[in-house]
């Protein structure tokens, strides 16, 4: 039988505020055990929470990006539950009315796009952690992450594969950088999944029973778990098993996902509206200064280089994964026009990504400048270097070795573009390639290349091959052409 | 000196007819032959409030004096007071020293008051005649072998043996005005939002008001003067110009309506309590009011409301109570689960146990609409019945408990009596409105009875006016307890 997969992402996206959400403790990473927790976050006896404003404006920016609803009026409930890490025996989060619903987010797969609904964004804290390593069968407690703002974004199950809940993570985590609401950092757990997964048979329409793969903070692990998690479901299914609801661990290790509780050990949070938290009412005036301050959104900018520069979506989107990456696109191809901002486009998507890739380093940290960049383009659109030229300038560029043409200069790139000196080259290599000549005229295709080989050879790659190109092709076409001196 | 109210001993403190020094040592030395007949106060550190006195000593000499300088007073043991031990009640914090000021304890220190100590109360305010405390019950001054009231008994209590010239109290369903009248003092719970609750020990966070305990309504306008004020930590905190809450102390009575909830005046009010209720009614009648009857019908829901969202309140904010930072921990335990259940089992009492069981039973999954969201609504509809009888009337009066101080012992094997004793209290605090108690008799036993005023939102001032032209004709106020007046 045919199976498809049905995937829901559930994001957690720490909101890169200064301080906490209830608290003014701040919520730097890295810091020694419990120093960034202050009488609100131990939850001593009658602290009282206070929201960050911050953390506010940043869920409002994302429901705007979303084109959600924000809503003007949401409320903070308590979800209860015990465990040492939570300080006040509850989590404040968001439960019947969240800040943000009804969103939706454009990916891109290969030529393809689709639109992915989010059900819902709300904001809540976080917990503390709890260290069960070296303290000889204790367990130790770390308050400084209890109160760290999160954004919780919820995906309706509209993801089919495990590419395109990696599409759709990417996307996402890219989103929440550009509109500088979360750091993006994975490593440190400012971005982390959960991930519902399904299957049924192919064609039908009612959903399978879930399980929720909890706390993926990579793709790759977030790849791997819905492809495990799928694979083991239509194993059970089709042994004429049923899959149990429940949650489940991925154990990156042993590449798979186990049991971590069932539904029936599912606690019951017994959620109510905090007493000690208004209901979260959004002004119209701030609303709207937040929309003005929204910048162009990675979607609208991509439809714009599709429409403005001539490229493909999928070229777009790799330009519009970080606001970086676009600003430097966009300062790159100031002034350009035609066909040129094409191959701005293929330079950074290839050279300078692998470079980039390679040191580690993001586009801010480029070596070679976005007008240098243009320059060197301007040199292979005016023919004086060829692509190999144009190859080794820019790493000439990357190594620091100064500006464009100081390089052509120094290196003695400068391509042959002067047609007597091509004229005499081809004529040259005519002369001493009669066979391929023969071929040519026989209806070998194939021979012609090898004669533009040649060219290039003989010029020590420095001819213009598109000028060889042509000028052979005039020679070769012409009917009474004879060698000369044959 | 013990008999002169805050404004008398104000103004002699000033006129340097003692010391703040000589006052205090004066409490200190009542409290020491005192109070060991009554349990009042639990803490004590007469180092630490004569080293307060000597300071405020230091403000008068040098012309620093602010309203309460000087001014001996109590804190309920529910407010967290730096360095001070702050159990409120329970066994679970009988360790517990507070690392901070409340909002009240650091305005009143600020007006320059002098704590001579902490006193004794129900277990995190959850009761009606101080006998749920893990410290032993308080005895009222007028017969020590009943019931002071509760949940704020002990600053009842000591007021009324005039061992300190004012204390705070807290108020969720009657807790300062109940005691008062079964003590014979005056208590005030302010609207809901005017005293900072940050600090205050949260039993019911949507009800929790603090308010002050004196001898007259004009020490409790001198006290609320100090008290009230926002308090940006404490989100429900009121964002209010300040007010003179005395300034309308000596305005008279005239046209003042007083409306009589013929619900209040029920075959449930012990006749001596209605008959000492309606001689007042008649005193303010001859000082220039009318009287109307007006209506609260969803008056007899408040107790089944109040005890479904209090305790679905409390028990989630009494679940940071676990053992894992502070407070008491069991000794011996199996793992974690044991841990807190051994700990909870041995921190809380038996009533506020029961509170967090039906607190945590009204908002189980399946359970919250029928209750919790019913209440709430039942709620809104109580706060209706006052805005309309408010139409009618400037204040609302009626008795504040139906019956005097009831013996020790005598109710708590029957959780539900002992819940009627605030059956004319409990509604307004579910309204959010302003109430205050003063002394308006005794019984034919010489125990004390007290008078409820009811005011619409932010009407202290209107309330404390109406005591205070009862208590220029009436001499009530000023009778102390007999064992207690030497």
């Amino acid at each position: 039988m045919q199976w498809e997969i049905v995937i829901g992402l559930e994001t957690h996206v720490q909101l890169s505020t200064r301080s906490k959400i209830f608290s003014g403790a701040s919520i730097a990473f890295g810091a020694e055990p419990n120093t960034q927790a202050c009488e609100i976050d131990v939850a001593l006896p009658g602290v009282l929470p206070v929201l960050n404003a911050r953390a506010v404006e940043k869920a409002v920016r994302f429901g705007l990006a979303v084109d959600a609803t924000v809503n003007r009026r949401s409320v903070f409930a308590r979800k209860n539950y015990f465990y040492p890490d939570l300080p006040k025996g509850y989590q404040i989060s968001q439960y019947e009315i969240p800040i943000v619903e009804r969103g939706s987010l454009e990916i891109v797969l290969g030529e393809r796009s689709k639109t992915v609904r989010l059900t819902r964004a709300h904001l809540e804290e976080d917990a503390g952690k709890s260290l069960h390593e070296d303290f000889h069968g204790m367990s130790g407690i770390d308050l400084n992450r209890a109160g760290t703002p999160l954004l919780e974004i919820v995906s309706e199950p509209d993801l089919r594969s495990a590419a395109e809940a990696v599409a759709y993570g990417k996307t996402l985590h890219a989103l929440v950088r550009w509109l500088d609401i979360c750091d993006g950092n994975m490593q440190e757990g400012s971005f982390r999944m959960d991930a519902n997964v399904s299957v049924r048979p192919a064609g039908t329409t009612d959903f399978g029973t879930r399980c929720e793969i909890k706390n993926l903070n990579s793709f790759r692990f977030l790849e791997r778990a819905i492809e495990y998690e799928a694979r083991r479901q239509i194993d059970v299914l089709e042994e004429g098993g049923t899959i149990r609801q429940e949650t489940r661990l991925y154990d990156p290790q042993r590449d798979e996902t186990r049991t971590m509780r069932s539904k029936e050990d599912a606690h019951d949070y017994r959620y109510f509206p905090d007493p000690d938290l208004l209901p979260l009412e959004i002004g119209a005036d701030s609303l709207h200064s937040i929309a003005q301050s929204m910048p162009e959104l990675p979607g609208a900018m991509r439809n714009r280089f599709v429409a403005t520069f001539g490229l493909t979506p999928y070229d777009a989107s790799l330009l519009t994964t970080s606001r970086e990456f676009a600003h430097y696109y966009e300062s790159a191809c100031a002034g350009l026009s035609g066909t040129t901002p094409k191959l701005v486009a293929n330079w950074m998507t290839g050279a300078l990504a692998a470079r980039l890739n390679e040191s580690g380093c993001d586009i801010t940290q480029s070596k070679v400048a976005p007008e240098q960049l243009r320059a060197l383009i301007g040199r292979v659109a005016d023919g004086t270097l060829s692509g190999a030229m144009a190859r080794e300038v820019f790493e000439a560029l990357w190594a620091g070795e100064g500006e464009v043409d100081a390089i052509i200069e120094r290196r003695g790139l400068r391509q042959i573009s002067d047609s007597s000196e091509l004229d005499r080259l081809t004529d040259q290599v005519l002369a001493q390639n009669a066979a391929q000549v023969a071929d040519y005229r026989a209806g070998k295709a194939k021979a012609f290349n090898a004669l533009v080989g040649q060219v290039m050879k003989v010029s020590k790659g420095k001819a213009n091959p598109q000028q060889v190109s042509e000028i052979l092709r005039r020679k070769l076409a012409l009917p009474g052409y004879f060698l000369p001196g044959a | 000196m013990f008999q002169l109210g805050i404004a008398e001993t104000a103004r002699q403190l000033a006129a340097r007819a003692f010391s703040a020094v000589e006052l205090t040592q004066h409490f200190l030395d009542r409290i020491r032959r005192h109070n060991a007949r009554l349990n009042a106060i639990i803490t004590l550190d007469e180092a630490r409030s004569l080293a307060a006195a000597r300071t405020a000593d230091e403000h008068i000499a040098r012309g620093k004096a602010g309203s309460l300088t000087g001014i001996p007073i109590l804190h309920k043991d529910i407010f967290c007071a730096n360095g001070w031990r702050t159990a409120c009640g329970s066994r679970m914090l009988e360790n517990f020293v507070a690392p901070y000021d409340a909002h009240v304890v650091s305005r009143l220190e600020a007006a320059g008051t002098v704590i001579l100590g902490k006193t004794n109360m129900d277990e995190f305010a959850m009761g009606s005649s101080n006998e749920t405390s893990w410290f032993g019950p308080v005895r009222n001054p007028w017969r020590t072998s009943a019931v002071p009231g509760g949940s704020s008994g002990g600053s009842a209590a000591a007021v009324a043996a005039r061992l300190a010239l004012a204390a705070t109290g807290t108020d969720t369903g009657g807790s300062i005005r109940q005691p008062a009248a079964l003590s014979g003092v005056c208590g005030l719970k302010p609207t809901y939002g005017v005293a900072s609750r940050y600090g205050m020990i949260a039993f019911a966070s949507s009800l929790d008001q603090a308010g002050p305990i004196a001898t007259s309504a004009q020490d409790l306008a001198l006290m609320l003067n100090a008290m009230a004020g926002f308090d940006a930590r404490d989100s429900t905190s009121l964002e209010r110009a300040a007010e003179d809450y005395a300034r309308d102390l000596e305005r008279p009575l005239r046209g003042l309506r007083i409306g009589l909830p013929k619900e209040f005046f029920s075959d449930a009010v012990q006749p001596e309590v209605a008959a000492a209720v309606e001689a007042a009614i008649g005193e303010y009648r001859r000082l220039g009011a009318t009287s109307v009857e007006v209506s609260l019908p969803n008056m007899h829901l408040s107790i089944p409301v109040y005890y479904v969202l209090a305790p679905a309140e409390a028990s989630s904010n009494l679940a940071r109570y676990d053992g894992v930072r502070y407070g008491y921990r069991a000794d011996a335990f199996d793992d974690l689960v044991d841990m807190y259940e051994r700990t909870r089992a041995e921190g809380f009492g038996a009533e506020v146990k029961r509170r967090i069981m039906i607190g945590t039973y009204v908002l189980s999954h399946g359970y919250y609409d029928a209750y919790y969201l019913k209440a709430q609504k039942i709620r809104r509809l109580i706060a209706t019945d006052f805005a309309r009888a408010f139409e009618q009337c400037d204040v609302i009066m009626g008795p504040t408990s139906p019956t005097t101080a009831f013996e020790l012992g005598s109710r708590t094997s029957d959780p539900v009596q002992m819940y009627l004793s605030d059956i004319y209290t409990i509604a307004v605090n579910l309204a959010g409105l302003p109430g205050l108690s003063i002394p308006a008799g005794f019984d034919a036993a010489g125990l004390p009875v007290g008078l409820q005023s009811i005011g619409n939102y932010f009407a202290e001032a209107r309330l404390l006016n109406v005591a205070h032209q009862y208590q220029r004709a009436t001499d009530w106020h000023r009778r102390v307890p007999a064992d207690f007046a030497g």
